[in-house]
């Protein structure tokens, strides 16, 4: 396995080590090339989920609770059922094993179960000849409820057990509390210079990918029951259908076909994924449900509403010596990742500053809406939201330039933070400098006239987790490779390709490790039945870890290919080089051959050619209950500079600018990680200023459509500046880190930052529309006209 | 239940199919083209663009009726109509998007191609601004659209024959003087295309 612990103290990656020869001679690895998948994408040739037609396929709807909070009294399919066409419903009743992605808190079921817990619980599938049929069946199931005393408000959640949204859950409504404490955090306070206290808020939004969810379900004569999903992450699709519908898992097998899109919204499995099942066994055809677009906002999981109150304490020099934080998480009805979120709320914010002291109590609560989960940058955007604003508070109090209070505080490289992660590489304060330099900091902040200003910030994030969601020791990402005679290599990853271009890395990977052309290999992934087992597109661990495990499996297969044909010409294995598609012998340039004979040679001496490849973690966290999580092998670092104009008639704030400087270990692609930074930036910004996943006082979504839901478009979005910064991560794939999450954070409170360098507000509460702006315009004007005469006096004097 | 003639791609079809269906669904359904993506059904995020007499259109709110006696183009023809004009390979709009990592979860695109398309079919030479104008009917959700952006100024630079302006993350990578010189030098091009387009 391609952990450090199981390679003694090297680099899992070997001979291109920082500094080795190989390091400036890759030949794949840092370059802009094309993904794999490109130009089928391109031309519309790859298949999503919904593009798939099986014979026979049936149709499959959702009815939908209408109710936030209800007892199911009795639900009555009779009507239903009688309708021409339709081939079959099922209620709870069908599939009662409840499910949660994490094992200890499973309280979800395919279909409610007695009651309903927010608008959109699905209640019952009706599977038809087609969509317009199966919608006009929903209508004829009659189901009575009894309705319960609904919650909106966290706060009443937290004060209130009664009724308990989840019966027999120990904590009344309360979903998780994590205390943590790490040093004296009062008495460090207590002896600061400055002290800032105050209270921020996330409001919460959705992922709202492109691609609405889709599954399809086909139970064979043989018994395998497939399903065909657009889930980012195959292996706990196929452990929750196992469990819920009783079938052996060896029966079952799980397809991710092309994604569109994912963010974290696609991580749970979903009722569709079980109805689908569940109706195919029943009819004995496919069956294919796709959700509509309201239905994938009401089945949401995205970013938590979050209360939040930040003490920080900093000597005169600005440096930290204390935060306190206390958090309250609004995580809708059920649990989703959500113990994996109060924790993240916490854990995440120990870098890239060094606290000497830290305290969090972060707690989540049910409430009647729909549930939240993880969204890119899952569970800290919102705590480094409300740090990076009080850390510019606290240099405003101190009159220190926001990136110098930063540079001051650098947690450093290879250092164990205040609760025991482990951080190794830390480009942070190269991304310090990129954006500096970039955004004209120097020459520019606080130059830019009254309504435009510049604001900076930074923060942390995992790459990869050391913690899977059900704890085993077996290996996080395996890879499998299959040589052809032809000369083609196929690549058999579990890993999900959600767009990111996880695919992609695993050609380049074996190209490099080869020496062959990216066109040569082939990938096919997250196919359970094909593919070797991979934790799934989460928690930003597919390069590091797949990434890993390529190499392992590609090292494996060279060697055996560079001994026969060292063999075969009676040298030394060190002679023999495999390269641009040639097996050669350095020391008789004359001596070569296409790396097809080459792969010949090889089978002929050893067997059918293949290897096989895997990655683990090193054992990593503090050595106290949750230490784990959070402790990643790796941890990406991000810097932003936003600049907005702000019209202080209308309240609008404008992002005309972002530079954003990312710490991805080593850029594997520049292009794409460009893209991920890029695509970062943009969806935080949105959080920021636009999107809403606003849940009113009757519990519906006020606008569950993507035009009430604003996304931005090409119009909306500012430019956008990628720089990329490489740290060369001792760990990670020839150097590499995550770059598809981390690059999201700083954008929130840099605009916020921004906002007051422009106009001297400071906003605190998410999002920063119009109204928030000029409510808070005139707060500052009411301020001023009492403090401004006493200034003018003071002048005077 | 009514027949339909559609020229799609350049062959006409006989289909039917319910008389509410739209043109993405008999696409999508009937004639087995799901290039065209359906991501919000009510003509919001432009994922089902398709091109009617060259005009790009929300395939999912046009009935399938009113496309007859027009041309439809869908993804699945740019290709082989660049073929059937003696060009290799894929779409140069297709190419750019797929050498600039404009393609993540690649959903959004074919819509977006169709729309770029349009906007080369009548503005050789767009700005960034004109550029950003005729995509803001298509929603992407991952990029953050500058990739898109790129390779359509790609695809731009490529049919005039010059050098494209340095791409954001290749900035960085250039002393900040070559990248001055060589965005100047496009924007300098461009121009005069454009002056020429003009005349």
């Amino acid at each position: 396995m391609a952990a450090r612990d199981q390679h003694g103290p090297g680099s899992p990656w070997g001979d291109h080590a920082p500094g080795a020869r190989e390091n400036q001679d890759f030949r794949v690895v840092g370059r802009p090339l094309p993904k794999v998948d490109g130009l089928a994408k391109a031309t519309g040739a790859l298949a999503y989920a919904d593009d798939i037609v099986l014979p026979g396929m049936l149709h499959a709807k959702t009815l939908r609770s209408p109710h936030a909070h209800a007892r199911i009294k009795s639900i009555d399919a009779s009507r239903a059922l009688a309708l021409p066409g339709v081939h079959a419903v099922i209620t709870g009743e069908s599939m009662p094993i409840k499910f949660g992605v994490i094992p200890w808190t499973q309280d979800e079921n395919a279909l409610a179960v007695d009651k309903v817990r927010f608008i959109g619980d699905p209640v019952a599938a009706v599977a038809a000849i087609d969509e317009d049929t199966a919608n006009d069946a929903l209508k004829l199931i009659d189901v009575e409820y009894e309705l319960l005393h609904a919650f909106y408000d966290p706060q009443e959640s937290l004060r209130r057990a009664e009724p308990a949204i989840h019966e027999g859950n120990k904590g009344g409504n309360v979903s998780k509390h994590v205390h943590l404490a790490f040093g004296d955090v009062d008495q460090e306070i207590g002896r600061a210079d400055v002290v800032v206290v105050d209270a921020y808020s996330f409001h919460g939004t959705t992922h709202a990918p492109i691609e609405p969810h889709c599954a399809i379900g086909h139970y064979g004569a043989e018994g395998v029951l497939t399903v065909w999903s657009s889930t980012q992450i195959t292996h706990y699709v196929h452990r929750a259908l196992a469990r819920v519908l009783e079938l052996p898992p060896q029966k079952i097998r799980v397809i991710q076909p092309a994604l569109g899109g994912a963010f974290g919204g696609k991580s749970d499995p979903f009722s569709l994924e079980f109805c689908v099942a569940k109706l195919a066994m029943i009819t004995r055809r496919p069956v294919k449900m796709l959700y509509t677009r309201e239905e994938v906002f009401y089945c949401h999981r995205g970013r938590h509403p979050m209360q939040m109150r930040y003490r920080t304490g900093a000597t005169k020099d600005g440096r930290v010596l204390g935060v306190d934080a206390k958090i309250l998480i609004d995580g809708g009805s059920y649990s989703s990742f959500g113990l994996v979120t109060t924790y993240y709320a916490g854990q995440l914010l120990t870098g890239p500053y060094a606290f000497p002291s830290y305290r969090f109590d972060s707690t989540r609560v049910f409430t009647n809406k729909p549930p939240c989960g993880p969204k890119r940058g899952h569970g800290s955007v919102q705590p480094r939201f409300a740090f990076e604003v009080q850390l510019d508070q606290v240099a405003e109090k101190l009159a220190l330039d926001p990136i110098e209070i930063r540079r001051r505080n650098f947690v450093g490289e290879n250092v164990t933070t205040v609760n025991g992660q482990r951080i190794t590489s830390n480009g942070f304060l190269e991304c310090l400098d990129e954006v500096e330099r970039a955004s004209g900091w120097r020459e520019r902040r606080g130059k830019l006239g009254f309504g435009r200003g510049l604001g900076v910030a930074g923060s942390m994030y995992i790459s990869g987790t050391n913690y899977p969601v059900y704890p085993n020791e077996m290996p996080q990402a395996g890879v499998q490779l299959k040589v052809d005679r032809s000369g083609l290599v196929t690549v058999f990853t579990g890993g999900n390709d959600i767009g990111q271009g996880s695919n992609s890395v695993c050609a380049y990977v074996v190209a490099e490790e080869l020496g062959m052309d990216v066109g040569d290999v082939r990938v096919v992934a997250a196919d359970t039945d094909l593919c070797p087992v991979d934790l799934g597109a989460y928690s930003s661990r597919v390069t590091f870890m797949v990434g890993n495990a390529t190499i392992d499996a590609a090292r494996k297969l060279r060697r055996q290919v560079v001994d026969a044909v060292a063999e075969a010409w009676k040298v030394e294995p060190r002679r023999v080089r495999l390269i641009a598609s040639q097996c050669i012998d350095l020391e008789d340039t004359g001596r070569a051959i296409p790396i097809r004979e080459a792969f010949h040679i090889a089978e002929a001496r050893f067997d059918t050619l293949g290897s096989t490849g895997s990655y683990n973690t090193p054992k990593l966290g503090g050595d106290y209950r949750g230490g784990t999580i959070g402790a990643a092998p790796a941890y990406s670092f991000t810097a932003h500079v936003a600049e907005v104009d702000v019209d202080v008639e209308t309240g609008r704030i404008t992002c005309s600018n972002v530079w954003i400087a990312h710490d991805c270990g080593r850029a594997l692609n520049p292009m794409l990680v460009a893209g991920q930074m890029e695509g970062s930036a943009y969806m935080g910004l949105a959080e920021a200023l636009i999107e809403n996943h606003e849940v009113n006082r009757f519990g519906l979504h006020s606008g569950p459509n993507l035009l009430d839901y604003k996304l931005p478009t090409s119009v909306d979005t500012p430019e956008l500046r990628a720089l990329i910064v490489e740290s060369i991560d001792p760990e990670g794939p020839y150097g590499a880190k995550e770059a598809g999450e981390g690059p999201l954070h700083p954008i929130l409170p840099a605009i916020s930052n921004a906002v007051h360098d422009a106009v001297g507000i400071r906003l605190k509460h998410l999002p920063f529309t119009p109204g928030v702006v000029l409510k808070a315009l005139r707060a500052l004007r009411a301020q001023d006209a009492v403090t401004a005469p006493a200034a003018r006096d003071g002048g005077k004097r | 239940m009514r027949t339909l003639r559609l020229q799609v791609n350049g062959d006409t079809l006989d289909t039917a199919a319910p008389a509410h269906w739209t043109l993405l669904e008999v696409l999508r359904y009937r004639l087995n083209l799901t290039g065209s993506k359906q991501g919000c059904d009510k003509g919001d995020c432009g994922a089902c663009t398709v091109l009617l007499d060259g005009k790009p259109h929300l395939s999912c709110i046009t009935l399938a009726a009113m496309a007859e006696g027009h041309e439809v183009v869908t993804i699945e023809g740019l290709m082989p109509l660049h073929a059937a004009r003696g060009g290799e390979g894929a779409d140069p709009i297709q190419s750019a998007f797929d050498r600039c990592g404009a393609l993540q979860c690649g959903f959004c695109q074919p819509g977006m191609m169709l729309s770029a398309r349009a906007l080369l079919d009548r503005n050789p030479c767009p700005t960034r601004g004109e550029i950003r104008e005729a995509l803001s009917g298509n929603l992407c959700r991952c990029t953050g659209y500058t990739q898109i952006f790129e390779a359509v100024e790609l695809a731009v630079a490529e049919s005039l024959g010059v050098a494209p302006a340095p791409r954001s993350w290749e900035e960085q990578r250039m002393k900040p003087e070559d990248a001055q010189r060589v965005a100047r030098e496009a924007a300098a091009a461009l121009a005069r295309a454009r002056d020429e387009g003009a005349r």
